[in-house]
Parts: structure tokens; sequence; C-alpha cells
């Protein structure tokens, strides 16, 4: 079918990654693009992609990305003829889609009746009920004040979800345990519900425990088809904020998979749906389902749908929107391998995932595409390196997807993607997602919403390597090191310069982790290495010749070949592998020089690994552990961003727990809490200060 | 004979110990190594050649004649770093305390005599108590042979202190007249007079590492150029400073081949300039991105960091960059950060090190602190090192180049060789607003028609343009270019001759 048919002009009213990947769709299918963009975004990777670019104000998305008086103007301007809201934004406001309709212009999305219908938590829930699809049971009414939602939570009993009418993605979101924490709750999601959508009514359900969230995609058009495109599995959450997807799931079996996807149907014939939508469920250990909500729009973790059913759900918009009917029926539909999302952010897992805003001084995604191995790699994204993360929006970087046969080849796949994923200038996530990749219970597949709060309850401070891993790293850090030392070898000026400064056996005292391995780098039994060609000139795809490592508490050396020359910052290792005695890669090691040694960062583990001659080796064990300094009384601010509150002052007692001051950062109100009880001895700052990064707020009596 | 010749290893033995084991055990819980054993970190294993072994003190006052321990207190010679010869001294805190006496001092002035006339560098590891109180005079006669030769070698070959324990009093002025100071964090303080002094003079009570530690020299007062975690970080990172200094002002600088093209274009750099000129960003990662291999050795790191100074290579040679860093203080120049440039600017030039300059700065830092401080001279400073570099020099102004700070960064007009600007680049003579004011002052309660004026001054200067119309920059460049060119640039002045008028010497404005 030709564009002719479809639209002329697509405007995308959205930024970042997804703005970029409906481009993608709509320029294969020879569609025109329009970008819309905030003064912040001038220079981003969605206007560089886009035929055309329209500015459409500062830099706040109140000021532009939500303004839709900007988005019809702009396509005005540009004569595009339909607009792609992607996810967030104005993409399930009704108000945005019949505006569109007035002026002509076409909305790809769902009618404007079934975004109203599902956008409403609470009518969607009623509408879904009477579809036949269960529910949780909850308070569908309005909500009159905190104590009027205290008396429904403990009505309804204990743990009690409170949500936002208008909300999603987290926000204005709480968990209540107690009458308290119902009544706090209510209040804080009052008031972000207030700020975030500009709509403040709350609503309370039963809170499901060991819930995992299984999500089915459906796809309908204005012709009463609808189907559904299997689930998602989104339990890998931190703070009802997904973090790790997956299709399928590894809990569904076929019959509560079938059971989940025809009620979805149901629920979406029932508004009278016509685009691609997403309706989520949470499920119980008994494989108990219960509706969430509907979300009327494209969703983040799409591209694991498409991965095992090949269907391009952007298209799929795009016609539908159109007019035209689906390119396929529910008999149609396959489920093909396994595919993983990981999704990358802008946050600092060592730091409480706090939120990191800069420049991304480095940004390598690995290479996308199938691998030898038969695994896909794709990488969604919306920024380049030189890129800002700004303050002002969504930290999500990238959606690094993989696909593979089975659900441990599409692991292991992100795992590899993800060491080679190269981040610098911010703090971000790869670390944290490489250790969840590793983890025994995900692995297994053992995981509810919960995994992460269960499995790293006093948050993250990175990885620790088993001792093959660890034995990896060390022998990457000891051919780095060689190749270096021999590499300055050929420095000019020398007083033997027909000599080099190793001998055939160069042995290295490899430290790192509290472990410590003596390691001989033979290059006398390899080809290479012996002239500086050797060094920098690829060698038949995989750089360099064998190098020999043998480890003094093991009996056979090690074969390795390493891609890397000194100053690469990317370091990926190759060894013979199977039956054939091909060589593979096997690891990527992040490495960057640090004295004595290397800092390499492999498997969510950030290690300082010290390579030296055994005789400096023996020299540096002498030399003392330093201790950090202690700054157990100082309250640091662990972001870049503004004091909003201080809730005590000088000579305040204050308990555990106790809420101290509020940051806002990212648009994100932070609570920053006594670690335990103590005085407040001086509070350095005001309300309305900008503070750096470990900028001391509050200092505590000893 | 072979009797004759196995008493010889065991004279060698006996000096080795040193102060004996209790001292050696004594000095490693301090977390420090031995005078030995830290040469046996800083040279290539095995090539370390011991001069005056054998050599003891002659003073007999105050029961010395009955204490006498081969070496006195001070272990010299010489040996490779990469290959590459360094004569060297290295004090032992095991013997007296690593004081210096006459003769303590005769050994060091013997390498470094051999270091001058052989155009080979100096690198001496300071861990000593100070002078040999028992001598007297003598000990002070020997501090001074020593500074004298400091004076003597400097601008002749690169002299290298390392502190790695105390040196107080007099002691400080020899490593104070060599070209770098580098500290051990937490095991070395340096200071002219010590906490007690302090104490009985001013009444101020101040800890030995408060007074003249690693922090204090590196962070305060600049005396040290850089700080390290303990003896083997500190020296190994003193061979990596090595490989990247010509031996002697006879020299050029020392090249390692690179993998790195240098026609590596880095896109990331055209939008490192943020769109508002009062956004800071980070002129470091210009630094590295231009260097091979990302490698940046930086001087003074911790002191005057509104502007960066240190060396890095292109095309394999060390080339020493001076850069404005709108990160601290929007990178204007002040007294600080010129003494520190102009410092480094003068050993490049004195050692053949090419200069590149990157120039982002608003003008000097206003205010009665600095005026009073005599930003005036200091500033002379770094204008001074700039104009009398002969050294090839390449300045790239990456944003501001406003008011005589411009003409301070190397600009064309004090003779730097190649001059390039980037788009982002605004060079006047101050920025509009300011300039507005001054021009427009009866405008001045219309902020309307002032903003207008801005608008105009900024349109008009607030680019390379005009200074490229009058042949003061000589090309603008795409930043993502910038390796590459500068790079070119410097292949090309690599035969760069150029002849001063006879003088005895300069009068720099100390």
């Amino acid at each position: 079918m030709s564009s002719t048919e479809l639209f002329s002009k697509i405007l995308v009213a959205n930024r970042g990654e997804i703005a970029c990947r409906v481009f993608k769709t709509a320029k294969r299918l020879g569609i025109g693009t329009v970008a819309v963009h905030s003064e912040a975004d001038k220079d981003a990777l969605h206007v560089e992609m886009a035929d055309e670019a329209v500015a459409i104000g500062p830099p706040p998305a109140s000021q532009s990305y939500l303004v839709i008086d900007k988005i019809i103007a702009a396509c005005k301007e540009t004569g595009a003829d339909a607009v792609h809201p992607g996810y967030g934004f104005l993409s399930e406001r009704a108000e945005f889609a019949e505006r569109l309709k007035a002026e002509g212009i076409t909305f790809i999305g769902p009618p404007v009746k079934a975004i109203e219908a599902m956008g409403d938590k609470i009518t969607s829930k009623k509408i879904a009920d009477e579809a036949g699809v269960s529910t949780v049971p909850g308070y569908m009414g309005l909500i009159d004040d905190a104590e009027h939602a205290v008396e429904i939570a403990s009505g309804i009993g204990y743990p009690v979800m409170i949500k936002a009418s208008a909300g999603g993605g987290g926000k204005g979101m709480r968990i209540a345990w107690t009458d308290e924490e119902a009544r706090e709750g209510f209040a804080r999601s009052k008031s972000e519900a207030a700020s975030s959508f500009g709509d403040d009514r709350i609503f309370i359900e039963k809170f499901v425990t060991e819930p995992r969230h299984i999500e089915i995609q459906v796809l309908a058009d204005s012709h009463g088809n609808a189907i559904y495109l299997g689930e998602r599995e989104c339990s890998i959450q931190r703070r009802n904020q997904k973090v790790i997807e997956e299709a399928p799931s590894p809990f569904l079996d076929e019959e509560t998979r079938r059971a989940m996807g025809e009620q979805a149907v149901a629920l979406a014939k029932a508004v009278g749906y016509a685009s691609a939508g997403t309706v989520e469920f949470i499920v119980d250990a008994e494989r108990n389902f219960y509706f969430l909500e509907m979300n009327t729009r494209l969703q983040v973790e799409h591209p694991v749908t498409e991965l095992i059913t090949g269907v391009d759900l952007v298209e799929e918009m795009i016609r539908v929107a159109a007019g035209e009917r689906l390119s396929l029926m529910q008999d149609d539909v396959t489920l093909d391998g396994w595919a993983v999302e990981s999704r990358l952010y802008a946050e600092d897992p060592y730091r409480n995932f706090l939120p990191s805003i800069g420049r991304l001084t480095r940004y390598r995604p690995p290479a996308e595409g199938e691998r030898g191995d038969g695994t896909i790699i794709r990488n969604d994204t919306g920024v380049t390196e030189g890129g800002e993360i700004s303050m002002f929006y969504d930290p999500m970087i990238a959606k690094l997807c993989t696909w593979g046969r089975t659900r441990v080849d599409a692991v292991e796949a992100m795992r590899d993607a993800l060491d080679a994923f190269e981040v610098e200038g911010i703090g971000h996530n790869l670390p944290f997602l490489s250790a969840v990749m590793d983890h025994r219970r995900f692995r297994s597949g053992d995981i509810t919403t919960a995994f992460i709060a269960e499995e790293y309850p006093d948050g993250f401070a990175g990885a620790e390597l088993e001792d093959e891993a660890l034995r990896l790293v060390a022998s990457g850090a000891a051919m780095m090191q060689w190749i270096t030392d021999r590499r300055a070898s050929f420095i000019s000026g020398r007083m033997d310069a027909g000599r080099k400064i190793r001998p055939a056996d160069a042995p290295l005292v490899v430290r790192s982790a509290g472990e410590c391995f003596d390691i001989t780098v033979d290059h006398e039994a390899t080809a290479g290495f012996h002239d500086l060609d050797d060094l920098t000139t690829p060698d038949g795809g995989e750089w360099g010749s064998p190098v020999w490592l043998s480890f003094a508490d093991e009996d056979a050396a090690r074969a390795y070949r390493i891609a890397w020359r000194p100053g690469d910052r990317l370091a990926h290792i190759f060894a013979v592998e199977g039956d054939e005695g091909q060589w593979r890669e096997i690891a990527a090691l992040k490495a960057s020089p640090a004295p004595g040694g290397w800092r390499i960062r492999h498997r969510g583990a950030d290690l300082k690994v010290s390579v030296l001659p055994p005789h400096v080796a023996k020299l540096a064990a002498l030399m003392p552990e330093k201790v950090a300094p202690d700054t157990s009384n100082l309250l640091l601010c662990p972001m870049p961003g503004l004091v909003v509150a201080l809730h005590v002052k000088e000579g305040d007692e204050v308990q555990e727990g106790q809420a101290l001051a509020m940051i806002e950062a990212m648009k994100m109100e932070n609570v920053l809490r006594a670690e335990k009880a103590g005085t407040v001895a001086s509070i350095p700052v005001e309300v309305g200060d900008s503070l750096a990064v470990d900028a001391v707020i509050m200092e505590f009596e000893r | 004979m072979q009797e004759i010749l196995e008493q010889l290893e065991q004279h060698r033995e006996e000096a080795r110990l040193g102060g004996g084991r209790k001292r050696i055990e004594a000095q490693h819980a301090k977390g420090k190594l031995t005078a030995r054993e830290r040469l046996d970190v800083l040279l290539d294993e095995g090539s370390f050649e011991e001069y005056d072994t054998y050599k003891t003190h002659r003073c007999t006052d105050f029961g010395m004649g009955e204490q006498q321990i081969p070496g006195d207190g001070v272990v010299t010679g010489w040996g490779t770093i990469n290959g590459r010869p360094a004569y060297v001294f290295s004090q032992d805190f095991t013997v007296f305390g690593g004081s210096l006496s006459e003769t303590h001092a005769e050994k060091i002035c013997k390498v470094m005599d051999l270091a001058m006339q052989n155009g080979v560098p100096i690198i001496g590891l300071n861990d000593s108590g100070g002078a040999r109180i028992q001598e007297g005079v003598a000990s002070l006669g020997g501090y001074a042979e020593v500074f004298w030769r400091n004076a003597q070698a400097s601008g002749v070959i690169p002299q290298i202190s390392v502190i790695m324990g105390p040196c107080a009093g007099g002691a400080v002025y020899s490593p104070a007249m060599t070209d770098f100071i580098f500290m051990v964090k937490d095991t070395s303080y340096m200071f002219v007079t010590g906490p007690d002094v302090v104490k009985t003079v001013t009444n101020e009570i101040v800890t030995a590492e408060e007074l003249g530690g690693a922090s204090t020299h590196t962070r305060k007062s600049s005396v040290a150029d850089g700080a390290y975690e303990n003896d083997v970080e500190t020296l190994l990172e003193v061979r990596r400073l090595f490989d990247l200094l010509p031996a002697s002002h006879r020299d050029k600088p020392p090249a390692i081949p690179t993998a790195d093209p240098a026609d590596r274009l880095e896109p990331s750099l055209d939008t490192l300039v943020p769109a508002n000129a009062n956004q800071p960003y980070n002129m470091h990662e210009v630094v590295t991105k231009v260097a091979d291999e990302g490698s940046f050795f930086e001087i003074q790191k911790d002191h005057a960091k509104n502007i960066l100074t240190g060396f890095i290579r292109l095309n394999g040679s060390t080339v020493g960059v001076v850069a404005n860093q709108p990160m601290v203080l929007a990178g204007c120049l002040d007294i600080d950060s010129s003494k520190k440039a102009g410092r480094f600017v003068r050993f490049c030039d004195a050692f053949n090190i090419p200069i590149l300059t990157f120039v982002d700065v608003p003008g000097f830092l206003p205010g009665t602190s600095q005026e009073y401080g005599g930003i005036i001279k200091h500033g002379a400073k770094l204008l001074f090192a700039y104009a009398q570099a002969t050294v090839p020099k390449v300045t790239v102004i990456t944003r501001k180049a406003y008011g005589g700070a411009y003409d301070v960064m190397a600009s064309k007009h004090i003779r730097a060789d190649v001059n390039y600007a980037w788009p982002t680049a605004q060079i006047a003579v101050m920025g509009a607003k300011g300039a507005t004011e001054i021009l427009y002052r009866s405008e001045l309660g219309d902020p309307e028609k002032i903003a207008a004026r801005t608008k105009e001054y900024e349109d008009r200067f607030a680019n390379p343009f005009i200074a490229a119309q009058r042949g003061f920059i000589d090309e603008v460049i795409m930043p993502h270019s910038t390796r590459r060119r500068v790079a070119r640039a410097f292949e090309l002045l690599k035969g760069k001759q150029v002849d001063g008028p006879a003088k005895k010497h300069d009068n720099i404005p100390l």
C-alpha cells in the first residue's frame, strides 16, 4: 500500500527516543516527518532526524510539549496531517485528540471516547467490570479528604494503594499500610497529581501482595477488529517505575495468557478502541489476575512485543488511524523467542537512584542488529554523545532490547550488550541493570514487583564478581597493562633503543576486590606483539595475536585475544570456545587508567584493579589502606537540586526516618530523611538555595 | 681474589640496611617506604646504579664520631625510567632521620653536577628531619650548595622533587626551586617553621598536616603540583610525568607512537558550548578529547581551578596545555591562575614543549582583594611568559575572549603562531551588557532601548569574524575538527626558530 493513502506528514508531539522511534517507521513508510522541540531540545536527536522541526517554546513541558495550541500551530505551519503523540505528555489527553479532530488533523491513537473512558481510573474500572474483566476491590467514588481516605482504606483493608485518577508512570502513587500512611499518602498523591496532571482526584484500592505486573498488548481497528499480541512482564520496577521488561512472561501459562488476552480484547471492544493499547494486570502468586488500567497509547516497552511478534506497532497505529484494517488477525499472531528490555535511566544507583543531569560526554551504545550467535540487539535512543540530559524531562535515556531463542539467550545477550554500552558524564543505572541480569532470582524468573525493594533493601553498592569473572577482569587488566608498558617502551630517547622494556615473560601481580593473582603474560609464544604494528593493527577481525596468561595457581595457561589499544575505554576479550575452536568474544570490559592500574567496570561491578610488577607489588602491599573521611554526621545533598523545604531547625532533635528536607530535582520532590536519631547542630543552607552534589545541608551533633 | 670480591657484596649489604631493621620497620609502620625501596619503584627494575654508597660524615662533635653509617642518610646515583636516564637522590629517614650533613649535601651536589653536565633530569625524593644540628653551620653550607645548583640547573634540566616525609625549615628551598613538587597525602609535609614555633610566635594552633600537608600545598599555597595516595602511587605518577618531559633544554620532547589518529573528529564538541553565554561547561572535556588517547597529566589540578595546566600528547609528542575553565569563577583570570599558568608556560618554553592554549575568558577578576593582592603584577607574569615564549604556540578561542585577558591568553599580538576560533567565539573588549552600559549611558533609564543596544552590540561582536577580518584569528574552525587542526599546526611548527634580542636575562615581574 503506498503512502499517499496514509498521510503526507506526521508530526510527533513528543521528544526523545519515542519521537525517533515513530520517525523511523514513518520514514520507512515514505511519510514526511515533523519534530517539535522546546528550547532545551533544539540540538536533540529527534530534531535532527525529522525532515522539519518547529520550536514550541521554553524548556518546561508545561510551556512547550504540553501546550495543545502550539502543537496545532506547528501542524498548520508545516502542513502535517497527522499527529503521533508518543507516550506521556499529551498522549492520553482526550482534549488533545478532540482539538486535533476539530482542526481536521488525524490523531494517531484511539478515539476520544476510549481515551476518556480509560483515562479515568474510576470510570475505566467500572467499564472493565461491566465487560467481564477481573478487577481489584477498591473504592470507585471521589474522596473528600484525608480522613475520608483513611476510612475507605481501613474498609478495604490494608495494604491499600492510593493513586491519582489521572496518573500513570508511578507519579502520584502511594502505598499505605497504616492509617497514618494513608493520611500522608493521600495528601502527597493529591499534590503531586495536581502538579503533574492538573487533576487532583484520587482513588484507593486493595494492594495485591506478591504481585507481578503483566500487561497485554492489544491492537484494534475502526472496523471492529481487535486482537492481542501476547503479554509483557514488567515486574522489575523501582517505586512503580518500570526498569526491566520482558516478553513473554516467564510466569504465564497458555491458558492464563489466553484468558487475559481475551479479557483485554473484550475491554477494547467495549470502549470502541481503535489503535495500539495496553491493558495492565496485576497477577498474584496463584495466577489470579486483576485489571489495573488501560493505557490508551503506545507503551514505552512496546519493543519487546515487536521483537517476539515481528509486528511494527507504530505502523499498525498509523494504518489504523488512516482507516485501514489490521494487517493481521488473532490467528496470525505467533510469539517467537524471548525479548528483554532494559531501561537506561539517568539515575545514579550508588546514590539511591537519584536523578542525575548533565552532559553525555561519552555515549556509545553497542552495535545493533543480529549477532553471530543469532541473538538480536536493538537500542531505542533519543540522545547522542555530547547531548544534554536536562532536568526538565524524563530521565530515561535509552531502551536497550535483546532478543534470543530462549530467555537465557536473551538475558545473556543483554549482559553482553550492557557491558559494551558506554555512558559517561552522568550517573546512570547500567551497573544496576547488569547486576539484575546476573541475579539468581531474576534468572530463575521468580520475580514480583517487589523484587528490587526486597533484593536491594539498602540500595545498590555494586555487584560482586564470582571468581571466574574476576579472573577474566584480572586477565584483561594484565593484558592492557602489558600492551601499555610495551607500547611505552617505544618512546624516543631510550638509552638502549634496541632493547624493549619487557622480557619475554612478564610477570604481573594483579589485585582487585581483595583477591590477588600472580599472572605471567607470555608473548614469546605468540607471533605478534614484537612490533608496534602488532599492538595497533587489527588482525582478522580480532585484534592482535593470542596472549598466553599463566595464573600461578592454574595448571594450564589461558589463551585470549584482546581488542584494545591504549586510550580505548572498552576492551573486547576473545577466547576459543566450542568444539570448532572458534574465537568468540567472551567479555567486554570498560577500562580507564588509574594510578598503579585500572578502573574496570564489568557485570555491574566497579573495580579498582592494581597491576604491578612483582617487586613493586611487594612494596605496594606495605601501603596502608586509607579510610574515607567520616561524613556520617552530615546530611549531604544527593543530587544537584533546589532546596524546597527544610522541616527542622538548628537544635531540633530528630528521630530515625524523620523528614529533614525536601530537594527538588528533575521535577521530582525528594524527601531526605534522618538515617538515625540525633540533634541538628547547624543548617548552612536556606530554602531556595541551589545545591551541588554532596553540598552539606545539615550537620548533626556527634 | 674471590674473598675480596665477596667483601664488596658484604659492604653493599651493610650499606643497604641503612639505619637498620628496626628503623626500617618503623618507617614501614608509618606507611612509608625506605629510600632504596622508593628507588625500586621509581626506576626500571635493576637499572639503579648507586654512587657514594660508602660515604660517611666527618663530624666528631656531640658523639657523632661513633655513629658512622655508610651513605650518610641519602642514596644517590642514576637509573632509567622507561629506558630514559635520570639522576636521583633519595633521603634515608632511617639514617640520622635523613638529616642533611655536609657530606650528605656533597653527595646530592655530585649527582646534580653530573645531571647538568650530561643533560639528564634529576629527581629528588625528600624525607628528612632537616639540618644535621650536630654539624651546625657546615650543614647550612651544604644546603646552600644544593640551592645554588638548583638555581644553576633551572632551565637546563628538568628537576623534580617528591616530598615523602618531613621537609622543614631551610630544606624546603631546594624543592621550591625545582620545576615540580609532588607530595604524598597524609605522610608528607613542608613548612618553613613548624607548628611549635608558629604557636610561640603567633599563638596560632595548627597541626603539621594543616600547616604544610599535601592538601594545604596542592589547594591553598600552590607550593606542590600534585599529591597522591601513597608512596607507590606517587612514584608511579612521577614515572608517568617523566615520560612526558625532555631530558634537557637541548632535547626535544619525547614521543611515543600512538594508534590514535591525528585526524580523529569529535562531533560531540559541536554541542559543548551552551547557547547561553553565562552557562559554564567543562573545558576538561575539550582537552581530553583533543589529546592523544584522552590522556591529560594535570599540573596543580586542585589549585586555581579556573585555569587548567598540564601535559598531553599530540601525534605522540608532548604538548603543554593552558586552558581557562569556565566551570570555576567563569574562567576569569585572577592572581592565582595567572601565577599558575605563567609558571607552567615558562617551564614549557624552557624545555621546548609547544604550548596549546584554549581560551574562554571573560576578563580579570575584579575586586579589592585582587587589586590589593597585586593582580597587575601577577597578571603580568602570564602575559610576560606568553610574550617571551618562543616555542610553537597554538591558540583556540572556544567562547569568550574579552578585554585585556584576550591579549594575555596567547593572542596573535604577543606572537602566538596559529590562532583558531570556534564559531561560538566572542572576541571583544568586554561583554555586550557592559559595553552598552558605557556606550549608551544616557539611555540607561530605558530598559527596552538598552536591550536593543545590547542586542546590536552582540550581533556585531559576539562572533569571531571581526577579529578574523583583522587577521587576529587565522581561521574559524569547527569544534569537531579541533584535534586535526591543532595536530597539523604543531607538525608544521616543528621547525620554528626565533631569535630574541640579546640580553643578560629578562626581568619578569616577580
